[in-house]
């Protein structure tokens, strides 16, 4: 919770309420222009274009999806190969030890189930989650940013960051308000 | 037309998706209310308590079946599959509707998805749930039964056959169970960072808090978000045709008559989808009642089902008409009496032609216009589906089994009380699990309905200063 409106002591950095989405995704292009690259957005819903806005280049989240689905179908087909054809070969009416066709189902399933927990991990894991703690949420309207609220915030540890310069920047951008945020 | 009355551009009209009029605090107020206030409805409750006495029957029978043994069950020799492997197909087969609402409708952008994505989701996980109870609990010592079922090192050096149809199965719809989880979790994550800041007490503050993972809305976050969703439907789309289609070779790579047909795969999944969109209806109409959601579920998303449901039924006719054909044209002896015996002849016969009033006759009502948008009409029908589609597997499953190539050991087969028991148990769980879903957590997506507000979809700047911002 926010404790007072002074911005003394060294603080997370400044937090800006906006009404509307167009409104955040418009701040946030003013926001990158202005130099500022230690920025996050926050809305209650996934809003276009916002992230690349503030400068997000990063696509990581792909490439490990297809090395979960490769590695799911070399541990699938190779479990398989290894139980069937070295492990415990069984001769059933005569057929190969190693009928690759059979093993075309497991090995599909493997491949989607890891291409799958890449998928949510990655995110999970490069989004910095599970986060039990994080300033933002001492700004007091902050609540709102998972209901009907879109808030932008610039944090102070930005090289461009000066506490009255910005926010006087923030007030231009015609929030509804502009506060601190503390640690 | 701006995308909230008439998304798809539908020349035919324009039933909204969403009831216009709401705004991001009314959607978020109504539908974290629904959870989050005391407003239970009585329904809930008589629900609950039907749902909760069926559950009780389902444990006592398991109980009863671990002390005794299977030979409680009526399946014997030649019927040694009956209700374990019909509800299984069944339950399995509703499950897919959820995936298709929550994937391959995403992949499509029908946005109509959006407000019952969530308890399709929920539908198929509960559905696997009571699926996976009858295939576990026919090996009789489900303890002793890992070792055959899934690769592990066990001290017999032993490992399952990769050979056999019914292994994929294990892969198929363990795989099936654990993404279509992740998937609603994930769904879940935002809507939880909801309630979290929502919740009045700060039990439940906690609760919800600790299961929204700290989600606090962040553009990158949301950005890989929707990555991830993304590619998550399409894993989703490939997986779910893969598990009916790998159900159906549970019977297809046998050669049963009856059974052994390459119409198998696609005749399945269609049946599936069927029969999932169908017990979607039969859950979205009650709950649409209960918690007037008329705004969120509109007769749009009710007459979509319903078209869904009819063309998908209309594949189903297809399949049939290709076993006869099939059955008719290989000219082999057994076939020919395999289905002389299913439809006229056989002591089943009456369930064939009720498998067919309940798939083919009565779903053509929804070629009328009029009659899918009347609500008890509708519903009908949609049980007549749900009885329909567990017939079709009984059809295939004991007719086939009980009249098979050898007249010396044909045999009748009758299902015992522990067999119902056991059935009507699993719907039991089902409805205990729904209904208590719908009690704790947000049974319609309330981010995603956010995005279908026109406000929601800002105007872009230009191309060159978008990518990244760079000058």
């Amino acid at each position: 919770m926010a404790h007072s409106s002074t911005a003394t002591s060294p603080y997370y950095g400044l937090m800006a309420e906006f009404d509307s989405a167009q409104a955040l995704l418009d701040a946030a292009h003013k926001v990158r222009e202005a130099g500022y690259v230690r920025t996050d957005a926050y809305s209650p819903m996934p809003i276009h274009g916002v992230a690349e806005a503030l400068g997000m280049k990063e696509r990581k989240v792909a490439p490990f999806v297809l090395a979960g689905g490769i590695t799911g179908a070399l541990a699938g087909y190779s479990l398989q190969y290894w139980t069937t054809v070295i492990a415990y070969p069984i001769n059933i009416g005569g057929r190969p030890a190693h009928s690759w066709v059979s093993f075309i189902p497991p090995t599909f399933e493997v491949t989607i189930l890891l291409a799958s927990f890449a998928a949510v991990f990655s995110m999970i894991i490069l989004n910095g989650l599970p986060q039990p703690y994080h300033p933002v949420f001492n700004a007091k309207r902050f609540a709102l940013a998972s209901q009907t609220s879109f808030f932008l915030a610039i944090e102070a540890t930005d090289p461009h960051f000066d506490a009255e310069k910005t926010k006087a920047f923030l007030a231009s951008l015609n929030p509804r308000e502009v506060v601190p945020v503390e640690h | 037309m701006d995308v909230t009355t008439n998304p798809q551009q539908d020349p035919l009209g324009a039933v909204p998706v969403l009831n216009p009029g709401h705004s991001y605090k009314s959607l978020t107020d109504k539908l974290t209310g629904i959870v989050l206030t005391r407003n239970t409805p009585t329904a809930w409750f008589v629900f609950m308590a039907v749902g909760f006495t069926l559950l009780m029957c389902l444990m006592m029978s398991l109980g009863y079946l671990l002390v005794k043994g299977i030979g409680i069950w009526g399946n014997n020799v030649p019927v040694g599959w009956a209700f374990d492997i019909i509800n299984f197909v069944w339950w399995i087969g509703i499950g897919h509707a959820g995936t298709l609402i929550s994937a391959i409708l995403l992949l499509f952008k029908q946005d109509w998805r959006t407000s019952i994505n969530r308890f399709a989701e929920a539908m198929t996980l509960f559905a696997v749930a009571c699926a996976a109870i009858f295939p576990i609990f026919h090996t009789g010592r489900p303890w002793l039964a890992i070792y055959w079922l899934f690769p592990y090192p066990n001290t017999m050096g032993l490992w399952p056959n990769f050979n056999s149809p019914l292994i994929w199965d294990v892969f198929a719809v363990s795989t099936y169970a654990t993404v279509s989880a992740l998937f609603w979790y994930v769904g879940l994550i935002p809507d939880l960072a909801t309630f979290r800041d929502t919740a009045e007490k700060p039990i439940l503050k906690k609760v919800y808090g600790v299961l929204a993972l700290g989600w606090r809305g962040s553009a990158r976050h949301w950005y890989r978000y929707e990555t991830a969703y993304l590619i998550l439907a399409g894993l989703s789309t490939p997986l779910v045709l893969s598990v009916h289609t790998v159900v159906s070779f549970d019977f297809a790579v046998s050669n049963l008559p009856g059974w052994h047909a390459t119409i198998f795969p696609p005749y399945f999944v269609a049946g599936a989808i069927y029969a999932g969109f169908a017990m979607v209806l039969t859950l979205a109409i009650p709950l649409r009642a209960i918690y007037k959601l008329h705004d969120f579920i509109t007769m749009r998303h009710l007459e979509n089902m319903a078209k869904v449901t009819l063309v998908t039924g209309l594949i189903v006719v297809y399949g049939y008409a290709c076993e006869l054909f099939f059955g008719w044209y290989s000219g082999n002896e057994y076939e020919r009496f395999m289905l002389m015996n299913r439809i006229l002849t056989g002591p089943y016969a009456w369930s064939y032609w009720m498998l067919l009033l309940c798939n083919f006759v009565v779903p053509q009502l929804l070629w009328v216009k009029s009659l899918r948008r009347n609500i008890a009409v509708l519903f009908t029908v949609a049980m007549f589906v749900n009885v329909g589609m567990w017939l079709e597997r009984f059809v295939i499953i004991v007719t086939s089994l009980a009249n098979d190539f050898l007249p010396s050991s044909w045999a009748m087969y009758y299902p015992t009380r522990w067999d119902f028991m056991t059935f009507f148990g699993t719907i039991g769980l089902f409805l205990t699990l729904m209904f208590l879903f719908v009690r704790v957590l947000p049974m319609i997506s309330i981010f995603e309905m956010r995005t279908l507000l026109p406000e929601a979809s800002p105007k872009q700047k230009s191309p060159a200063s978008t990518e990244g911002g760079a000058h």
